[in-house]
């Protein structure tokens, strides 16, 4: 009998690695490595900076990049707002122009928002409707005073991957700074900051089976690239980011990204098999539309709309599974996901849909369950859909008009 | 976010799913809401020679809570007259099902909807 309810938001957060864990818990007390770090005149700040600098080993190894290029954060979110801001302020007489893609995450446009009231100009791209940047578009937006391309390796909602060797070619060859947020990438698909014209990538902990509260902002040495500090104290990190630095947390995460630099190859074939077992069970139910592309995308992701049925009480319905969905009923605004209506979904679709996220604990009676239960759950809210009925009565429901609240 | 009991209860066992025939004379229909807002309603009655509505008919398209709105709908206005139906307000649909302060539109939907229907009703009598 399989244990409910079934985790599937492995893209919102993972569960710590038991063996992560352990190395955390080595940290804490007075048995373990609680000192500071920083501490110079004794063993436990020697002890601390050494466990310090084999995490900061395991960070850079996973992504081939030098241990001296990773600068410790608290996540993602404050390496994407170190990342950008500090480019924007450390470069702003060079030009003050920004370029995005409106898919980011909120932790990457929102800054954007940010440096706009504060002067900047961004151009905030559409992605084509399989959630991919046009490289001609790209190309045809950077101007003589763009300084700066942020553009997420893999997206949080469709999972789909950017071609950012494509990209980092393109702006390298343009003299423009290149950041990549690699929080839903990072020990799913291979990267190699020896290669990749990428200036400054983003990493988070807790998306990889590491702890909450950590990151990491890669800074490119070689050619070099500068920015301007956000958090200001005792000049830890190089002066980039001060704070006295959390040694179990960063030992937790060290370990997280040596799991999977070890174990990536093997457990991304195991959820790509999990992943196809979902989807080929669920593309035959009428009116059900897979959002994003499939072939560039990461395993663990499926985001479906099944039309007709809005997102919300398919997640109730679901009440075993833990899924998310790209309805917002819940927000004053009701706007859906804003990430599918960049792919030109229509706000029915964008509605009616539910992501599910794969990862290293997921099992095959997990899916088989997920399988029958959605199964079940669609039929069930399309007796219940008049947009069902009126579909099923051959009314088009864009003639309809509608009165919005 | 956390559903009151009776949410769970009608989302779980919707009273009065379906539809009435389209020539059905004595019915009225209200379908009120957007699909882009994420909620459509519609409710149908059916009403006898005294003016009572002797049966009522949902289906919507939402949210739990705007389902339960509407399921609970059909079992009030059953035995009232139009004028009492009228009256149903939709802070005693929130009040009923205890609604957070985010889910009110759903009641306020399904009072649209009821008024919806009624007039319907009344247009399709009056030809």
């Amino acid at each position: 009998m399989v244990k409910l309810p079934i985790y599937l938001d492995y893209a919102a957060t993972t569960p710590v690695d038991p063996r992560v864990a352990e190395k955390m818990m080595a940290c804490l007390t007075t048995a373990g490595v609680f000192g500071n770090p920083a501490s110079r005149s004794h063993s436990f700040g020697w002890q601390a900076d050494e466990a310090v600098a084999l995490a900061r080993q395991q960070v850079a190894d996973l992504v081939n990049a030098d241990p001296k290029e990773i600068v410790w954060t608290s996540g993602a979110t404050e390496s994407d707002n170190l990342a950008i801001k500090g480019v924007a302020h450390f470069y702003q007489k060079k030009g003050r122009h920004i370029i995005t893609c409106k898919t980011e995450h909120k932790a990457v446009l929102d800054t954007c928002r940010q440096l706009e009231r504060e002067g900047f100009d961004v151009s905030y791209m559409d992605p084509e409707p399989n959630g991919l940047i046009d490289l001609d578009k790209l190309a045809a937006t950077m101007r003589d005073d763009t300084v700066l391309v942020s553009i997420m390796h893999v997206n949080n909602e469709v999972g789909v991957i950017q071609d950012i060797a494509a990209i980092g070619e393109l702006t390298r060859s343009r003299g423009i700074l290149f950041h990549v947020d690699a929080a839903q990438s990072a020990g799913k698909v291979p990267i190699d900051l020896e290669t990749l014209k990428v200036d400054l990538m983003s990493f988070s902990g807790h998306k990889i089976y590491g702890p909450k509260g950590i990151g990491a902002l890669y800074v490119q040495r070689k050619p070099r690239v500068r920015i301007e500090a956000q958090m200001h104290g005792g000049g830890h990190e190089r002066g980039m980011r001060s704070g006295t630095l959390a040694t179990h947390q960063i030992v937790g995460m060290g370990e997280a990204f040596r799991i999977a630099r070890e174990e990536m190859t093997e457990e991304n074939a195991r959820i790509l098999q999990l992943r196809n077992r979902l989807w080929n069970s669920l593309k035959d139910i009428e009116e059900v539309y897979l959002n994003g592309d499939l072939e560039h995308r990461v395993a663990g992701n499926l985001n479906v709309s099944f039309n007709y049925v809005e997102g919300e009480s398919l997640v109730m319905a679901l009440k075993n599974l833990a899924v998310s969905s790209g309805s917002a009923c819940t927000s004053a605004s009701l706007e859906p996901s804003y990430v599918l209506r960049a792919l030109g979904r229509n706000d029915e679709l964008a509605h009616s849909s539910i992501r599910f996220s794969i990862g290293r604990f997921s099992t095959a009676e997990e899916i088989d369950y997920t399988i029958e239960a959605v199964r079940n759950s669609i039929g069930k809210l399309r007796e219940l859909s008049p947009l069902w009925e009126m579909y099923k009565d051959g009314i088009d429901l864009d003639s309809v008009q509608w009165a919005a609240h | 976010m956390a559903y009151s009991d009776k949410v769970i209860d009608h989302y779980e066992n919707p009273r009065n799913v379906g539809s009435f025939g389209n020539d059905e004379k004595n019915v009225g229909t209200g379908m009120v809401g957007a699909p882009a807002c994420g909620d459509v309603m519609k409710l149908q009655i059916k009403v006898n020679d005294d003016g009572v509505i002797e049966d009522a008919r949902f289906k919507t398209y939402g949210c739990g809570s705007a389902i339960a709105s509407s399921s609970l709908l059909t079992e009030w206005v059953r035995g009232k007259t139009l004028d009492q139906a009228m009256a149903i307000k939709n802070t005693d649909i929130a009040e009923e099902l205890a609604l957070p302060p985010v889910k009110i539109h759903c009641s306020v939907l399904a009072e649209d909807a009821i008024r919806a229907a009624i007039s319907d009703y009344q247009n399709k009598a009056d030809k």
